[in-house]
C-alpha cells in the first residue's frame, strides 16, 4: 500500500468521477495488505479493495447476479446481489462493494431474500413473454433466479400485451426490448468492451429505455454485428437473426443440393450445448451428426481459411513488392485482414480512409461459397442454382457479411444462410440427436480435411500465425520449424489485448511456382524485417488505429490481423452463452489442441488447396479468376446517420 | 462565401469544444451552449459534439435525455415552466395555471401553433419563500400573479427573444 490512493486511469469516467484503485498488497501480512472479513459465519483473509462478491465466492458462497458480468465494469444496477452489511442502514450491493474494513456480512437473512425477491417481482412486472416461446428457455439467468427464489405469482402483475415492436431491421440481432430488464451489460458490452457505442440508456427513472441513436432501427445504425451483446444478455431481448426455417425448408426439398461448410470455432464450443465441459472440441461427431440431419455434403471451411492464406499472403507480398521495388506510393500499407466482418464494418463505419488498407481477399466463409457455387457445381454437374450453401459459423455478423450485395460473384448468393453455433445445436437437437455421443467422420471430398493453419484461424493471433507459416516458408525456402519449434509460434497468441512482432527474413530462396507468375525473385526481401500487428475486439483494434493515424510504431507495420470479437472467433456473437474468460481460454486450448495433431499444418501444402489452383484457378493466387471470385471490395460508409 | 446551418453549428461546436478542453467533462457546457443559441441539439449537433469530445452520439442523446431542460427537437421560443412543488402549490399555482392556459390556449406539455410558448410543469425551482414562482426561458418570476402573467406574455409576444423580458419582473 502507498500513501496516496491511485487514480483508476482504465476507467472512462470524468477525471473528477474516477474511483481510486486500491493496491492490493503482494505481502500477505503488511498491515493493510489484507483484511479478515466475516460472511455467514466463515472468515476469510481477503486484499483490501475485494468486493463482497469476490469474496463470497471463492468462499463457495452464491450471490445471486443480474447485471455483473466478468467482462464487463460494475454497474450495481440491477441489486439483486444485495447483502446486509453489519452496522449500515441500508442493503449493499455486494459486486460494488470494495472491502476497506473488517466486516460481517450475511448474505440471506429474511431482508435479503425479501429484497431480492421483491427485485425479481419487479423485473417481472414488465418482462413481457413466456418462457416455453423464447430461444433463452433453460439458459436465462432471470429464470433460473425466478425458480430460485419461488416465483409462483406476480406479486406486481405481468404485461399481457407487448409493450414495444421487436426490431427484426438487422440482418444479424434481433432486439426485443419486452424481455429487457435495463441490467445494462448490453450498453457496457457496446460501449466499453467493443467502444462502438449503439446501445445506451435514454431517459430517466422508471421511465428508462434501451435505445440507440434517435431510437432508429438496428439495421440503420452503426451497429457492427458483432453480437457480443447477445452473449452477454441475461435474458432473449437480444438474439440473432435464426434462418433455421429456411434451412430446414432447403433441406427438406429433394431438388435442392444442401452443402454446410463448418467453421473451427463452434466446433470447439458446441459441446457447450449440450452440456460438456468448455473446450471440448466435436469435430468429427459434427460431420456425422450434420449428414443425419440431412446436409448432403459436409466441408471443412478451413479448406477456404487455407485458401485465404494464400491469396492474402500473395496480396500482401504483392503490395510489398511495388512498394518496395516499383516505389508505387499509391499502395496502401500496412495491409489488414478482412476476415472479420464485425471489424471489416467497423473500419467502414469509424475508419472509412483506411478501407484501402482491407485486404480484398474475401472471407473463408464467403471464398468457400464462391468456389461451390463455381468449382464444385462444375466438378459435380450441379445446377449451381439448385445448390444451397450453410455456412455454420461462431458469428452473427457472418449473416450480415452473406447478405451484403458484393458478395455475389459466383453469379447467385454466394453463402444463403450463416448459422452460428447455437441454432445449429438447435437443430440438431430437433432431430433427438445427441452429438457427443455420434461416432466419429470425415469432411466430404472434394475439400477434404485442412490443415492446422486453419484451425488456428478461430483464434486471435491464428491468422497471423498461419500466414506467417506460409509466407516464411514460401519466402525462405525453408522450414517454420527452424526457427519456431513444431510451427507453434507462440509470440502471436494469447489472450493479450495488442501483440506486435517482429520477423526478420535472413535467408531466401527460390520463388516457388505457385508464384512465379507474380515475382521474379526474392532479393528485395533479403534481410528486411517483416512488422506485424495483432488486435482482438474492437476497442483494441481502436487502439492500433489510433496508433497508425498519430503515426505511431503500428504505422510501420505490413501486415495487422484485426478480429472484432474478444479472444477471436471462439469468442464470437453466435457461440453458446454464456462466455467468460475462463470459457474463452478452453475454447482456445481445443483449438490449439486441434492444430497440433493435423498432420499437414501449412496452408500452402493443402493438397485440395493446391489441387484448386492446378484444375480451376489456373492464374495463380490473385490471378485473374480469383480475382473475379475470391476478392471484394469494401465500402466508405463513415460513423455520420441522418 | 455560402455557408450552410450546419457548417455553422459544426463551427460553433468545435470552437466551444476546443475552449472547453474538448474532454467529456465539456459535455454539459456544451449543450447548454448549443441549446441556448440554437433552440434545439438536433442530431447532426449530437453527432459533431460527440465526435469533439471523443465519446459516441448514443451518449450524448442519453445525457440529453436524462435532463428536461435539453431538447432533442426546438420547442416553443418562450419555454414557460411553473413550479408544482407543495410551497407554490400551497402559494396557488393553480390559478395561475389556469390564467397560463387560458391566455396562450394550450395545456401542459404543449407548445403554441405560432411556435412561441412552450408550456410545461416544473418541479421546485428553490423560490418556495417566494412563491408561487415560475421560470421563462432563464428569467425567473417570482409571487407571480394573473395579471403578471397576462402582462409578462404581453411582453413576450411582443418582442424578439429574451431581450423582451429584461426589466420586466415589475409588470
Amino acid at each position: 500500500m502507498t500513501d496516496k490512493p491511485i487514480l483508476d486511469d482504465t476507467s472512462r469516467a470524468p477525471v473528477s468521477q474516477r474511483g481510486y484503485v486500491i493496491e492490493k498488497s503482494g505481502m500477505d501480512d503488511a498491515i493493510g495488505g489484507k483484511v479478515t472479513i466475516n460472511i455467514d459465519g466463515k472468515d476469510i483473509k481477503i486484499p483490501l479493495g475485494t468486493t463482497i462478491l469476490e469474496a463470497a465466492r471463492s468462499l463457495g458462497i452464491r450471490i445471486p447476479t443480474l447485471c455483473y458480468h466478468e467482462d464487463l465494469c460494475v454497474a450495481g444496477v440491477c441489486r439483486i446481489c444485495v447483502v446486509e452489511v453489519e452496522g449500515q442502514r441500508t442493503l449493499q450491493a455486494a459486486c460494488g462493494y470494495p472491502v476497506t474494513a473488517p466486516i460481517t456480512v450475511k448474505t440471506h437473512t429474511r431482508r435479503v431474500r425479501q429484497a431480492r425477491r421483491h427485485i425479481l417481482d419487479l423485473m417481472l412486472s414488465k418482462h413481457y413473454g413466456e418462457c416455453y416461446a423464447c430461444f433463452r428457455n433453460n439458459n436465462c439467468e432471470l429464470q433460473t433466479l425466478a425458480k430460485e427464489y419461488g416465483v409462483d405469482f406476480f406479486r406486481f402483475g405481468h404485461p399481457e400485451k407487448p409493450l414495444y415492436a421487436v426490431d427484426r431491421s438487422s440482418p444479424s440481432v434481433i432486439r426485443d426490448m419486452n424481455k429487457c430488464i435495463l441490467c445494462r451489460r448490453c450498453v457496457r458490452t457496446c460501449i466499453d468492451l467493443q467502444e462502438v457505442g449503439v446501445l445506451e440508456g435514454h431517459g430517466r427513472g422508471a421511465d428508462v429505455e434501451i435505445q440507440t441513436f434517435m431510437n432508429k432501427p438496428l439495421g440503420e445504425v452503426i451497429c457492427i454485428n458483432c453480437g457480443q451483446c447477445i452473449n452477454r444478455c441475461p435474458t432473449g431481448a437480444l438474439r440473432a437473426n435464426d434462418p433455421t426455417d429456411e434451412v430446414w425448408a432447403a433441406i427438406d426439398n429433394p431438388d435442392k443440393h444442401v452443402v454446410i461448410q463448418t467453421a473451427p470455432s463452434p466446433r470447439a464450443a458446441i459441446g457447450e450445448n449440450f452440456g460438456l465441459e468448455p473446450g471440448t472440441a466435436l469435430t468429427f461427431e459434427l460431420n456425422t451428426a450434420l449428414r443425419r440431419c440431412g446436409f448432403d455434403r459436409v466441408f471443412d471451411t478451413n479448406f477456404s481459411a487455407d485458401l485465404t492464406i494464400i491469396e492474402e499472403g500473395t496480396e500482401l507480398l504483392l503490395r510489398l513488392y511495388k512498394a518496395l521495388v516499383e516505389k508505387d506510393a499509391s499502395i496502401a500499407l500496412p495491409q489488414f485482414t478482412s476476415c472479420s466482418p464485425g471489424w471489416v464494418k467497423f473500419l467502414e463505419h469509424f475508419y472509412p480512409e483506411y478501407v484501402p488498407n482491407l485486404s480484398s481477399a474475401k472471407s473463408p466463409q464467403q471464398m468457400f461459397g464462391a468456389l461451390i457455387k463455381t468449382y464444385y457445381a462444375e466438378l459435380n454437374k450441379i445446377d449451381p442454382k439448385d445448390i444451397v450453401t450453410v455456412a455454420l459459423m461462431p458469428c452473427s455478423a457472418k449473416k450480415f457479411e452473406c447478405n451484403r450485395p458484393e458478395m455475389c460473384d459466383s453469379g447467385y448468393k454466394d453463402v444463403d444462410y450463416g448459422l452460428t453455433t447455437r441454432e445449429l445445436a438447435q437443430m440438431i437437437s430437433e432431430t433427438g440427436i445427441f452429438l457427443p455421443d455420434m461416432p466419429r467422420s470425415d469432411f466430404d471430398d472434394p475439400f477434404g480435411t485442412a490443415t492446422g493453419s486453419g484451425v488456428i484461424f478461430g483464434a486471435t493471433g491464428g491468422v497471423m500465425e498461419a500466414a506467417l507459416r506460409s509466407v516464411y516458408e514460401l519466402v525462405s525456402g525453408e522450414r517454420i520449424e527452424n526457427i519456431f519449434e513444431h510451427a507453434d509460434i507462440i509470440p502471436v497468441r494469447g489472450f493479450q489485448g495488442v501483440k506486435y512482432v517482429e520477423l526478420t527474413l535472413d535467408k531466401i530462396g527460390p520463388v516457388p511456382d505457385l508464384l512465379k507468375p507474380l515475382v521474379p525473385n526474392w532479393d528485395w526481401l533479403k534481410g528486411a524485417t517483416v512488422k506485424l500487428g495483432v488486435a482482438h475486439g474492437t476497442a483494441n483494434a481502436k487502439r492500433v488505429m489510433d496508433d497508425i493515424k498519430a503515426g505511431g510504431k503500428f504505422s510501420e507495420c505490413h501486415f495487422i490481423e484485426f478480429m472484432a470479437c474478444p479472444g477471436g472467433c471462439l469468442g464470437g456473437g453466435g457461440q453458446p452463452i454464456p462466455t467468460s474468460p475462463s470459457i474463452r481460454e478452453a475454447r482456445a486450448k481445443a483449438i490449439y489442441a486441434e492444430d497440433s495433431v493435423y498432420e499437414i499444418r501449412k496452408s500452402h501444402e493443402n493438397p485440395a488447396v493446391l489441387k484448386v489452383y492446378n484444375e480451376f484457378l489456373r492464374e495463380g493466387p490473385c490471378g485473374h479468376k480469383s480475382h473475379k471470385l475470391l476478392h471484394t471490395s469494401y465500402i466508405e460508409r463513415g460513423k455520420y446517420i441522418s | 462565401m455560402l455557408v450552410t446551418e450546419q457548417d455553422r453549428l459544426r463551427d460553433d461546436i468545435l470552437a466551444w469544444g476546443d475552449a472547453g478542453g474538448g474532454s467529456r467533462e465539456a459535455l454539459i457546457p456544451l449543450l447548454q451552449r448549443v441549446q441556448q443559441k440554437y433552440g434545439e441539439i438536433s442530431d447532426f449537433a449530437m453527432q459533431v459534439i460527440a465526435d469533439v469530445l471523443s465519446i459516441h452520439p448514443v451518449e450524448v442523446q442519453s445525457v440529453i435525455s436524462f435532463y428536461h431542460f435539453l431538447d432533442l427537437s426546438a420547442r416553443g421560443k418562450f419555454i414557460i415552466r411553473l413550479c408544482r412543488t407543495i410551497s407554490c402549490d400551497i402559494a396557488g399555482k393553480d390559478r395561475l395555471a389556469r390564467q397560463l392556459e387560458n391566455d396562450l390556449g394550450i395545456s401542459f406539455g404543449e407548445t403554441t401553433n405560432d411556435g412561441m410558448f412552450t408550456l410545461e410543469w416544473a418541479n421546485c425551482i428553490g423560490m418556495c419563500d417566494q412563491g408561487p414562482a415560475m421560470l421563462i426561458n432563464e428569467k425567473v418570476f417570482t409571487r407571480v400573479t394573473p395579471e403578471l402573467v397576462h402582462n409578462v406574455l404581453q411582453a413576450c409576444r411582443a418582442s424578439f427573444g429574451n431581450i423582451g423580458l429584461e426589466g420586466k419582473e415589475e409588470l
